[in-house]
């Protein structure tokens, strides 16, 4: 580090690099990149107009019809019913999810519906099988199920930073060496959608988008006209996911819903411990009414039992706080803005 | 010419072709080539002088942003050169932000506290998330400015520390060429650098070594083999749908030229698939070198 250098060869280094900054900074003048090659700027606007197309109004419109037209997905419609409970990411969270049950039972709900992601972060994975087995619940696949159920090495949950994979990491091999094969055989028997009936509201079920088992669709990150679109395509009154961990409901200028059902598993990052799902109900001539649920549950036990396993402070730190300590890289601004780490 | 065009002709031919499954992403050249900075590893070598694209009008930006929404463009993403070098700028964000969320690759050094204070007010008039990315090439002025320029790195930061102390909650970005970025260790010195900062909650993306990479091979010579045949296999095996791994199936860039196929290629004639996006929904054939990259390495731009 602190090796000397004659100090003409530093002026002789630095008026070097200063050369070669100016040429940069000047090599454009009348000129463009073509991939490697610096061209005469009219040569490359030139070549650029040649290539693409420039269609007519009605191409357009043509093509625009193409690209938007619906598609038929041949999911068989379940229902009617007039009332439904639906959640999402359990995260091994038995507690949560008992409490679930006992307070969908409690309102009314005919039908209950888990879209996915039943393990990671909480302890003992083998205790949510039989309670969503007993309470009958209507599953989809999320990544978790997709991945544990054809054996693959990571949870594809699809955080880019290094931090975030360690930890998913660790929820994963955590959650895959205490599944039996039998538990996750019964996963990968799953749909990947469903489609179910509230009064006369088509909606669709999905874990993280219609596109794709892993999307993260944050209230803040989706735009309106991209909802409108995806219902547009998939012919539904509204579309249900999960996967990103905050709940957020939508109804779109069609008069359609857009919701994110939030997940059981820890909560919202919003310094609170209870965590959310979803209560859908057929309000007849009122239309569909959609309520964001919070449900308290023994946190305090879920927590003892996440020391006792050995699980990460990080994760018994948000059991007990309500805040996140890891995955908040993905978090778009404004849900970042409202953290706290 | 006209033989290196019947070559091009018979390569095309010859590449797989991506198709676009949906347009959820939708990019402007905002600032075109035009950067108040040169650095070295700019893979579309802008600088003050670089006109091959030019600032984007409003008006411009407006045309893209209604047929955007049409299509169900699901987010916005702004780069340059710099993007607040574009004058109307921040009429073009507040724009963007009545449709959809938006984000804006920045070098830091136009983040004065009134422009930040600014922006802060536009991320709250709406309810979509503006994001902002500001890179740096590495923890101390020794290795990043030989990269971006000589007091480059103070003045990145300052940006950075403005942008935070207006409530932006800017994402760092960290490109250096070293592999320790990619640890640990090397996150653990960035965000302390940033926390003496006054950067409280830092949120940091650590570009994954493979675009240091990636970058070394599109400066260099490609080799023939590294081209993308139409009998190669994409994620899921052969077929139109194995090549949803890659942005341009699911984005577009607009620039004042026009639009193309994605973020990499503005700088080929032959990424420029059309005038309106209406034009550009069909596929297009993976026949760059850069593809090559882009399928190996998993690049993508945006955050
Ligand atoms: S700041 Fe960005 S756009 Fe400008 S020269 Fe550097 S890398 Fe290129
Ligand atoms: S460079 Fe990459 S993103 Fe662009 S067309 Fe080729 S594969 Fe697609």
């Amino acid at each position: 580090m602190s090796q000397r250098i004659p100090e003409d060869e530093v002026d002789k280094e630095q008026r070097a690099r200063r050369d070669v900054a100016v040429d940069k900074l000047t090599a454009h003048r009348g000129m463009a990149t073509w991939g490697e090659r610096l061209v005469p700027l009219g040569e490359f606007r030139q070549a650029a107009q040649g290539y693409g197309r420039q269609l007519d109004a009605a191409a357009r419109q043509q093509q625009e019809a193409n690209f938007l037209e619906p598609q038929a997905d041949g999911v068989r419609v379940e229902g009617p019913f007039s009332k439904i409970a639906v959640f999402g990411g359990v995260y091994n969270n038995s507690y949560a999810l008992e409490a679930l049950l006992e307070d969908a039972r409690r309102r009314g709900a005919e039908a209950v519906y888990c879209l996915g992601d039943f393990g990671g972060f909480g302890p003992h994975p083998e205790k949510v099988w039989p309670l969503l087995r007993q309470g009958e619940v209507r599953c989809i696949q999320g990544n978790y199920e997709a991945s544990l159920s054809s054996g693959r090495e990571d949870c594809n949950c699809g955080y880019a930073d290094p931090r975030d994979n360690h930890f998913a990491k660790i929820s994963y091999d955590y959650t895959a060496t205490r599944c039996s094969p039998e538990y996750k055989r019964w996963m990968g028997t799953h749909p990947l959608r469903r489609r179910v009936r509230v009064g006369d509201h088509e909606l669709l079920l999905v874990h993280g988008s219609p596109r794709q088992i892993n999307e993260f669709l944050f209230a803040s990150a989706a735009s309106t006209p991209y909802l409108e679109v995806l219902l547009n395509e998939e012919r539904c009154d509204g579309m249900l996911c999960t996967h990103s961990g905050l709940h957020w409901h939508r109804r779109l200028p069609s008069g359609r819903h857009a919701v994110n059902v939030g997940v059981i598993g820890r909560p919202a990052n919003d310094g609170a411990t209870h965590v959310w799902y979803s209560l859908l109900t057929d309000g007849g001539a009122a239309g569909l009414s959609v309520e964001l649920a919070p449900l308290v549950y023994d946190h305090q036990s879920l927590a003892q039992d996440m020391r006792d396993e050995d699980l990460p402070q990080e994760f018994v730190e948000t059991i007990l706080t309500g805040w996140w300590t890891t995955c908040l890289e993905i978090l778009p601004a404004k849900e970042r803005a409202r953290s706290k780490f | 010419m006209v033989a290196a065009e019947g070559q091009r002709q018979e390569l095309t031919a010859a590449s797989p072709r991506v198709a676009l499954r949906s347009l959820d992403t939708l990019w402007f050249q905002v600032a075109g080539t035009l950067c108040n900075l040169a650095c070295s590893h700019c893979f579309i070598s802008c600088s003050p002088t670089n006109r091959t694209h030019e600032h984007m009008s409003l008006e411009q930006v407006r045309t893209y942003l209604e047929e955007g929404v049409r299509l169900g463009v699901k987010e916005y993403y702004f780069t340059g050169g710099e993007p607040f070098l574009n004058p109307q700028m921040e009429e073009i964000l507040e724009a963007a932000l009545a449709c959809g969320p938006a984000t804006v690759l920045s070098n830091g050094l136009l983040l004065d506290v009134e422009r930040c204070r600014r922006l802060k007010a536009l991320s709250e008039a709406s309810d979509y998330s503006l994001d902002l990315r500001i890179s740096l090439d590495g923890y101390d002025a020794e290795s990043n400015d030989p990269i971006r320029g000589e007091g480059t790195f103070e003045r990145i930061l300052k940006g950075a520390v403005n942008a935070e102390e207006a409530g932006l909650t800017p994402v760092m970005t960290v490109t250096e060429v070293l592999q320790e970025n990619a640890t640990q260790q090397g996150r653990q010195r960035f965000l302390a650098l940033l926390e003496a900062r006054g950067i409280a909650r830092p949120r940091l993306k650590i570009l994954p070594v493979f675009q240091l990479g990636a970058e070394a091979e599109r400066s260099g010579a490609y080799a023939e083999w590294q081209r993308l045949a139409s009998t190669d296999e994409g994620e899921d095996g052969p077929g139109a749908e194995s090549w949803e791994h890659l942005q341009c199936s699911s984005c577009r860039m607009v620039t004042d030229q026009g639009v193309w196929v994605c973020p990499i290629l503005i700088n080929e004639p032959t990424g420029r698939m059309g005038e309106r996006l209406t034009d550009t929904l069909d596929s297009f054939p993976l026949d760059h070198p850069a593809c090559w990259t882009c399928h190996v390495h998993g690049v993508s731009c945006k955050t």
